[in-house]
């Protein structure tokens, strides 16, 4: 349900001119609800940036999703990690 | 690892059966400034709240549909993990809370100038929510105007 959550709010954020990105763990669920922008990242549910204690990996998680809110595109935009 | 066979047998049929809701028109804001000049808000579902803040309520029927402000200063090594959800790990959001809330990361964007600031405050939503309408109607408008009255930009937002 985590997954929709984060879609049905960053609805709200850009209704209210707020640019959004939303990680996702269920990439079916992306497509189904559809939140504007989305990096599907292949990491089991509890873990969505990757590893505890890995700054690393979730560093290269959080930058490759920020870089979506500067593409130039329409929506939905779901892109693969 | 990133799709529903993840989840116990009971647990897939609920998702399979469950009716999604669809976003329809998608709402869509362009990043009107550089990346490196905007303001980023970390937004979590990970069911995390600070000591001194009351946890997420796990008797709520169709879930707890509010959210906890988490200041722009807060170690985040304190934060609690309440999220009610036994479908998956805890313990690595209660070993790095980073992991589902990565104020740390954008910290460090905003330390070598990726990014223009963090915001003063980030909010923190618990996500096992299957009846979503008190969320639409009440939470989501609420959340959105405290990001909008904090000057930000950009939200980054993760589910657990």
């Amino acid at each position: 349900m985590c997954n929709q959550t984060v879609c049905l709010i960053a609805a709200e954020l850009e209704r209210r001119g707020i640019t959004t990105v939303c990680l996702m763990l269920l990439r079916e669920v992306a497509e189904k609800v559809r939140p504007p922008r989305a990096l599907f990242v292949p990491f089991p549910h509890g873990y969505p940036l990757g590893k505890p204690n890995d700054p690393g990996t979730q560093r290269r998680v959080v930058e490759a999703a920020l870089a979506l809110t500067e593409m130039d595109s329409m929506a939905p935009l779901l892109v693969d990690l | 690892m990133g799709d529903a066979s993840e989840f116990s047998f009971p647990v897939r049929g609920v998702l399979k059966a469950y009716r999604w809701r669809r976003i329809d028109p998608i709402p869509w804001t362009p990043l009107r400034k550089p990346l490196a000049e905007a303001t980023v808000a970390v937004v979590s579902t990970a069911g995390l709240v600070l000591p001194d803040q009351a946890p997420f309520d796990e008797s709520i029927l169709g879930g707890d549909s509010s959210f906890r402000v988490i200041g722009g200063q807060t170690d985040i090594a304190t934060l609690i993990d309440t999220h009610r959800s036994r479908s998956f790990d805890h313990a690595g959001i209660r070993s790095d809370p980073n992991l589902a809330f990565p104020l740390d990361r954008v910290r460090e964007m905003a330390a070598e100038q990726r990014i223009g600031s963090v915001s003063k405050n980030h909010l923190s939503f618990m996500g096992s929510i299957p009846a979503p309408g008190r969320l639409m109607r009440h939470s989501a408008p609420v959340a959105a105007q405290h990001l909008v009255d904090c000057g930000v930009d950009v939200a980054l937002l993760v589910p657990v």
